[in-house]
């Protein structure tokens, strides 16, 4: 999905810090002159998912969720898929106060068999850009989903980590 | 902080714990902090009654950015070129995890010098969860 505006937070970017377990003061700093311009950790670009207005992994008022509540929950269609692999390009640091945009393609797509049967891999390549247009992040993601029925136990072979 | 190119060698290695005894309100606030909310990491009762895992398990992505820290706590935020990895097994709720980076290779590009690291990420047992590579811009020698 498409994210058009995906603005660089010093606040965000403190929450994201502190949940990786980074508490390098740059991150506080920001709060109080976000001029600063602090480099956000490698993996925050993930964050954008908070401003994809579609993204499906997020509650919505007056949608139907799929986890649980007084029961279980459902299994989510097309959801299965666990993420097999993560690679990013930095072509400049990600920073406070930049204003990213993303968008997605599908990039290559193939089949391996494991113990648990026919996995299908799927690659998406992300482009995270500036206010200027200009390339800041490129992240290329794999996801997995197994064909065998139950949970892609193959996982521990092939990677996977939802 | 960057890192000089005369600052390091090939085959110098750094490892630390970056969790210990991961606790499941930590993948709760990574949920929180990232948007990620799929039920599979923080709903035990989806994880277990739909999903058919045993319990919880942390996002890959906390994985990897537990072991992003490693890299920048080394060469700084502001000098990585490249990070990627393979998830290769998940991480539970618990598990004390310890990254490893070594540098494999020191070359040079039209931007100046770079590392090339392999990186892996291991849980209490030797299980490894994690594998890949990173590149980091070295500072030139004056």
């Amino acid at each position: 999905m498409p994210v058009p505006r995906f603005p660089v937070e010093a606040g965000h970017v403190l929450m994201f810090a502190r949940a990786i377990g980074d508490d390098d003061a740059a991150y506080q700093a920001e709060l109080a002159d976000p001029e600063g311009r602090a480099a956000a950790p490698p993996t925050f670009t993930m964050a954008a998912a908070q401003f994809d207005d579609d993204y499906p992994l997020r509650p919505k008022p007056g949608q139907k969720w799929f986890g649980s509540g007084a029961g279980p929950g459902e299994a989510l269609e097309g959801s299965g898929g666990l993420h097999a692999e993560q690679h990013f390009e930095y072509h400049r640091p990600v920073r406070v106060g930049d204003i990213l945009s993303a968008e997605s393609r599908p990039g290559r797509s193939w089949e391996k068999t494991g113990r648990a049967g026919l996995l299908r891999f799927s690659e998406t390549i992300t482009e995270y850009r500036d206010a200027a247009g200009d390339l800041v992040v490129t992240a290329r993601s794999v996801g997995v989903l197994a064909e065998a029925s139950g949970p892609a136990s193959d996982a521990e072979d092939n990677g996977g980590n939802g | 902080m960057p890192v000089r190119s005369d600052e390091i060698k090939v085959g110098e290695s750094r490892e630390r714990v970056v969790v210990e005894d991961l606790k499941r309100t930590q993948i709760v606030q990574y949920a929180g902090a990232s948007g990620d909310y799929n039920p599979l990491h923080t709903d035990h009762e989806f994880a277990t009654g739909i999903a058919g895992y045993p319990g919880v398990f942390a996002h890959g992505m906390l994985t990897m950015g537990l072991t992003g820290r490693l890299l920048t706590d080394w060469f700084g935020r502001d000098s990585l070129l490249r990070f990627g990895v393979r998830f290769k097994a998940q991480v539970w709720p618990g598990d004390t995890l310890t990254a490893t980076a070594t540098v494999e290779e020191i070359t040079t590009d039209e931007g100046g010098s770079l590392a090339e690291l392999s990186v892996r990420t291991v849980r209490q047992d030797g299980t490894e969860v994690v594998s890949g590579t990173a590149a980091v811009r070295l500072e030139g020698v004056a």
